[in-house]
């Protein structure tokens, strides 16, 4: 608005009211998010600091860093974070690439498109719960289906074994999250000005040469910012993994440990820590997105 | 396209790998709903497993049977359903009035407002957990329907703000300097003349909030302990089944299926909003 370009000092009493209006529409939102978000925290950060165990109310006081100190030096922290590193690299990779062909699939398509689209959007509404239930049993050797198809061993115990069990717990992952990749790529795919496509191909260039020097240079910031929210989203995962394992045979992740350290096991003062660490590992991860790959934040927008 | 191309072939057998991919889950489900405790674990093909033998609803009616104070189903359902109501009226009417300011004035700190929105949907539920499980039995919300409205507001109101904000960025400037000239002040503008016109985005960005509360189990599980407010993801996770004998299989994929049937119909009937909140605002064109 031009009455916003005032020079300062010279604030128009229009300006000052429709400033004040923003202020005022924004704050009720902005105090809803920090409530739950900043405060918690940072009482997070003075939890993880005391030894608080709702167990032994009595006991307690001052830690300093011994909470870090346990869970750093604990093997369960550093199996626990790369269980979790491994379900996100790994379900996140597929995704995209899957996201990337369903986009395109649903891009070019001939027929149906509709139909796809409504077909990708039943994974995104279903609760994650229930989608971990019903791939639970459909792999479990009692109930399941997954057993009896050709080349899969009758007895195959999918979750007496931990590398199985992320096997499921990933295909659980993929199924819920990849229609929402595809919606994203397909958005930053119908950006693409055709003409390019038609020059291209005037030129000489094959379908394969179109994609990998078109399509996916110009769709790489919709592709990273993308991947930052897919990969922050996934390195949370925490239903899945208590349907399916409650974290038995080493699958726990760190939202798991974190979990059973705050409310099974109601240590507040490990859990804290467990939870900051966690924090930070997210700050570190979006830092390296943001830095190491560029990814222009602008762009985003939050997701599921 | 001609009909016996062989892109026509390839392109069906695609959108049929798609349809299936989505769907068998969901079959599934449905399916080991109706089947009776004992065709549960029987079957050696995979027709015989995916393809109830012997059809029954019991599953159904036991999840109802002994009413509101014996049913380990109907009042979770009941909390399920009000929760994500009561969560998705707060964060809609306080998603549209920020939406509005950011889309619509200017004043300096929108900017930061909107990074911030950003971070929150990039924070660790998890993170909140203890401190809140401390706070609530403290303040006397554990167990409590605000004791998870809360938490699913700061969570959600991220997805709604930037729905808003893209739908409100599409709808005509002129209309509201329009208002002005008749005379209508900035908040008037806003109720007669934006929100007739922002109701289809408002309506989407209400969808996405809904799912979203209705998904959640970890603040369901942790800040939760009785009927008294347990959602169904939940409370799930603590059926059990009618002896120490019998597994809960049944009555859990036909709770699953009440909870889910709802929402893929009303997922399919809105899918074009729903696409386009989701992917609003995702890339700039």
């Amino acid at each position: 608005m031009e009455a916003g370009t005032a020079p300062a000092g010279k604030i128009t009493a229009r300006t000052r009211s429709e400033r004040r209006l923003g202020w005022l529409l924004c704050a009720p939102a902005v105090i809803a998010m920090l409530l739950v978000t900043a405060y918690p925290i940072g009482y997070a950060i003075v939890l993880s600091l005391q030894e608080v165990d709702l167990r032994f109310p009595e006991e307690g006081g001052w830690a300093g860093l011994s909470n870090y100190e346990s869970v750093l030096t604990s093997g369960l922290w550093w199996q626990d974070l790369f269980n979790t590193l491994f379900i996100t690299v790994i379900s996140v990779a597929i995704e995209l690439a899957l996201g990337m062909i369903i986009a395109l699939v649903m891009y070019r398509a001939i027929f149906g498109r509709g139909l796809v689209r409504t077909a990708v959007l039943i994974p995104y509404g279903i609760v994650t719960v229930v989608a971990a239930f019903s791939w639970f049993y459909a792999f479990s050797p009692d109930t399941g289906f997954v057993n009896n198809l050709p080349l899969i061993a009758d007895d195959k115990a999918w979750f007496g074994e931990r590398f199985s069990s992320f096997a499921v717990i990933i295909m659980a992952e993929v199924w819920k999250t990849t229609p929402f990749m595809a919606l994203l790529l397909l958005a930053g795919l119908t950006t693409i000005d055709d003409g390019l496509y038609e020059a291209a191909k005037v030129d000489g260039a094959s379908a394969w040469q179109r994609f990998w020097r078109i399509t996916l240079p110009l769709m790489k910031p919709a592709i990273l910012v993308a991947l930052l929210f897919r990969t922050l989203d996934a390195f949370r995962i925490f239903d899945t993994i208590f349907i399916m394992t409650r974290g038995a045979q080493d699958t726990e992740s760190v939202s798991i440990l974190g979990f059973n350290q705050l409310i099974s096991r109601l240590n507040l003062g490990l859990g804290s820590a467990v939870s900051v660490l966690i924090f930070i590992c997210v700050l570190i991860i979006a830092f390296l997105f943001v830095r190491g790959l560029g990814v222009r934040m602008a762009e985003g927008r939050p997701g599921t | 396209m001609e009909r016996g191309s062989r892109e026509y072939a390839l392109w069906s057998i695609g959108l049929l790998l798609v349809l299936l991919f989505a769907l068998i889950p969901v079959l599934w489900i449905i399916s080991l709903s109706l089947k009776t405790p004992a065709t549960i674990t029987e079957g050696t093909s995979f027709w015989d497993r995916f393809i109830p033998q012997d059809v029954t609803f019991d599953n159904y009616t036991t999840l109802f049977e002994g009413g509101l104070d014996d049913s380990p189903f109907i009042a979770p359902l009941i909390n399920s359903i009000l929760i994500a109501l009561i969560t998705t009226v707060i964060a809609i009417v306080l998603a549209a009035f920020a939406a509005y300011a950011i889309a619509r004035l200017d004043f300096p700190g929108k900017a930061l407002i909107l990074a911030g929105a950003l971070a929150i949907a990039m924070f660790p539920a998890i993170s909140t957990v203890g401190p809140l499980f401390d706070m609530w039995r403290a303040l006397g919300l554990y167990d409590t329907y605000p004791g998870l409205i809360i938490p699913y507001l700061t969570f959600s109101l991220p997805l709604a703000i930037y729905t808003l904000v893209a739908f409100f960025r599409e709808i005509p400037w002129d209309l509201e300097y329009a208002a002005a000239v008749d005379g209508a002040t900035p908040f008037q503008a806003f109720r007669k003349v934006i929100v007739p016109l922002a109701a289809p985005g408002v309506f989407t960005a209400a969808i996405l909030v809904f799912i979203f509360a209705w998904n959640d189990f970890l603040f369901a599980i942790s800040l939760t302990s009785s009927d008294a407010s347990r959602t169904v993801p939940a409370a799930l996770a603590f059926f059990t089944g009618e002896s120490q004998f019998t597994q809960p299989t049944g009555n859990i994929a036909a709770a699953a299926v009440i909870v889910t049937v709802p929402i893929i119909i009303f997922v399919l009937f809105f899918q074009r909003r729903i696409v386009a909140g989701l992917t609003a605002g995702a890339v700039k064109g």
